[in-house]
């Protein structure tokens, strides 16, 4: 489904990631861990194409496609999900109108026709329950107020309400206690199926108790250093990131 | 001959013409003696350091519309509140239309300045409260106070609440080449008593109109007015609006205002606060192109302690437009615990659009809490690439976003008829096509 091939990203002119090379197949998760610093939100923000990620080498080939040129909703209506680490708060619309909006925007771009208001309500009403968000919250503004679990927990009802075939969980465990966390791992695992992908960027073992990868991958200064399967991420806990340097 | 001088040398026939014997002619001829004297202001002013009058005062204005238009309710009714039941005051060129009103006696009154300045059963209230709010020196108020004549005239006596809102509407229908209209409103809200009222100033023409309003407002013990403001006139008319806001303790005074439309349009909001446990909210959103200008100047004067006020103005500029913000807050040396807040947020589509925003401070007492806040910049790049990494298009976004920073201001308007309204009178201007019904 995606390759990345010796992707070279830098942010400002300054080098972040120095030739990257990682391939998930459909029905994969992969777990991309290392320490502050590492690169792991570049490699995230870059594949969802940011623009001010400049990719200076590599390519991004997404289901046999180059997808440097594409910007973030063109990726985003090829099937590219990214749930961010710190969620923008925007006061004046709603989580309900938010997702609307965005559903239509991709149903449009993929020449389809726009989604009835009662399939769209039933939709929300369903994956809301399998997040355990209540209607209340769907008619806040988006992100204002919201606590940090609120908040993860609305990134991955967008990635339920979207049904994206690659999304990128950028760092979805931090700011969650351990009853938010467990919620939004169970969102995740109900997600996943064999014609779709995730992949997990984690500082901390913590989430992989919770959503099981088939491969875990060290970055270290801009490098896959490392990679290996789950057990990798207990060795990483117990030894810390400085004997694989 | 300017205009200025015109409207002095037909001061004498306006007077003769209505009532010599009226209560108030002391007023409007010392009035117009103001005005002789201060004239017309100009970019010397500190006040008008933004503003240009120049292109607005250079027509050749009637000053009295000569006939009486009458208007088909089926051609205007879009000006009008959709769904809503509520009382009218409408005026045509100046004239009241009793056709399109729907007025009331029946315990309150929701009427005209021209019958309250002139019959006897409201001698009282016009003695106690007509232009006692008014600002000597200011050149506007001073005219509109000479050839106060016509207007809204609200009375609504202790402990009613009023359960439908009250329309205020000027229409101008352009049978005169270029016209100049002078309102005067007056609204008395005594104490325990709530009203919500809507005022909008609407031609129907593309010849210049000119409309230099003034409204008085009381509110008195524990009463509470929502007052809303519509701007969305047509690019030929001008607006100067004068408004004085007298409240007395445990009172609440709403003003919203919704600057869209118009040429030139300058609102000078003013509030006085007379006793203790006051709430004074001001809020406004302006959405401008091309060559238009709105400058908001406010002035909250704080006289006594406890007593708060709130100022949310929000601005997206486009086109050549210019805005201005100015707001003065005055704390004086009693006024102890004051909380005054203001905010004036600003996003500049283009580089050709200006916005001048200027927060002036005089603060005399030692334990208050004073806030400031004037931003102005682009759209938040962090918040275009979220939207845009959930599938939403770059333009798309980028409406979408300025449509919920003016939307965010719309949370504290209690009429859901003027509410959907604005809403779509936003996404127009903004070209925001919307996933979602408004």
């Amino acid at each position: 489904m995606l390759t990345i091939d010796n992707l070279h990203v830098s942010v400002e002119g300054k080098p972040i990631l120095n030739g990257i090379n990682l391939d998930v197949r459909a029905g994969e998760i992969h777990a991309i861990m290392g320490p502050n610093g590492s690169g792991k939100s570049t490699l995230s923000l870059a594949i969802a194409g940011n623009e001010d990620y400049e990719v200076t080498k590599g390519d991004i080939i997404y289901k046999n496609e180059n997808i440097l040129e594409l910007a973030a909703e063109e990726r985003a209506h090829k099937g590219i999900f990214m749930s961010f680490q710190y969620p923008i708060v925007i006061p004046g619309i709603t989580v309900t109108n938010f997702i609307k909006t965005a559903i239509n925007a991709n149903l449009r771009a993929r020449n389809e026709d726009e989604m009835p208001a009662n399939k769209m309500l039933k939709k929300i009403r369903e994956k809301a329950e399998l997040l355990e968000i209540n209607s209340q919250f769907l008619s806040r503004s988006l992100n204002e107020g919201f606590s940090g679990g609120e908040k993860k927990r609305n990134e991955i009802f967008q990635m339920a309400m979207l049904e994206p075939s690659l999304s990128i969980l950028d760092e979805t465990d931090s700011g969650l206690d351990i009853d938010a966390l467990k919620i939004v791992a169970n969102g995740v695992n109900k997600l996943k199926n064999k014609d779709n992908a995730v992949i997990l960027i984690t500082h901390y073992q913590r989430l992989l108790d919770y959503i099981v990868p088939d491969y875990v991958h060290v970055l270290h200064e801009g490098k896959i250093v490392k990679s290996g399967g789950k057990e990798l991420a207990h060795e990483l806990d117990e030894k810390g990131y400085d004997w694989i340097k | 001959m300017p205009l200025a001088d015109k409207l002095v040398s037909s001061f004498l026939a306006f007077e003769l013409d209505i009532n010599f014997q009226s209560p108030v002619h002391n007023i409007r001829t010392n009035a117009i003696k103001n005005f002789e004297k201060l004239g017309f202001p100009s970019k010397k002013l500190e006040d008008w350091k933004y503003t240009s009058l120049n292109k607005v005062l250079k027509e050749d204005y009637t000053l009295f519309s000569k006939k009486k238009n009458v208007l088909d309710f089926k051609n205007v009714k879009d000006f009008f509140l959709d769904n809503t039941e509520s009382y009218k005051i409408v005026f045509v060129d100046g004239f009241y239309d009793p056709f399109l009103s729907q007025t009331s006696h029946d315990g309150i009154d929701i009427c005209i300045m021209s019958a309250a300045l002139t019959k006897s059963k409201y001698s009282s209230i016009i003695k106690k409260y007509f232009n006692t709010s008014v600002d000597k020196n200011e050149s506007f108020s001073q005219l509109n106070t000479a050839f106060s004549k016509e207007g809204a005239y609200v009375h609504i006596p202790k402990n009613i609440i009023l359960e439908k809102p009250i329309e205020i509407i000027h229409f101008a229908t352009g049978n005169e080449s270029a016209l100049m209209l002078q309102p005067r409103n007056l609204i008395v809200i005594e104490e325990s008593s709530q009203a919500e009222i809507i005022e909008t100033h609407q031609s129907l023409t593309e010849n210049p109109i000119f409309t230099n309003s003034v409204t008085e407002i009381f509110v008195a013990k524990n009463a509470h007015l929502d007052y809303y403001k519509l701007q969305n006139d047509r690019l030929s008319s001008s607006l100067i609006d004068n408004t004085y806001i007298s409240q007395k303790r445990d009172s609440n005074a709403k003003i919203h205002t919704f600057s869209f439309g118009g040429k030139l349009t300058r609102n000078n909001l003013n509030y006085f606060q007379k006793g203790s446990y006051i709430n004074s909210t001001m809020k406004g959103i302006t959405i401008i192109d091309d060559n238009q200008l709105v400058d908001h100047h406010t002035l909250v004067d704080h006289t006594r302690p406890n007593c708060e006020s709130h100022q949310d103005y929000k601005g997206i500029f486009s086109g050549n437009s210019t805005g201005v913000f100015n707001g003065k807050i005055i704390v004086n040396k009693i006024a102890q615990k004051t909380n005054a807040f203001q905010q004036n947020n600003n996003i500049l589509l283009n580089d050709k659009s200006t916005i001048n925003s200027k927060p002036q401070l005089e603060i005399f007492a030692d334990d208050v809490k004073c806030s400031h806040g004037c931003t102005i910049g682009q759209l938040d790049q962090d918040a275009l690439f979220y939207l845009r990494a959930r599938g939403i298009p770059k333009k798309e976004a980028e409406a979408l976003l300025t449509y919920a920073f003016a939307n965010n201001v719309l949370e504290s308007v209690n009429i859901p008829g003027l509410k959907s309204r604005i809403k779509k009178i936003i996404a127009n201007k903004l070209n925001v096509k919307l996933g979602f019904d408004l």
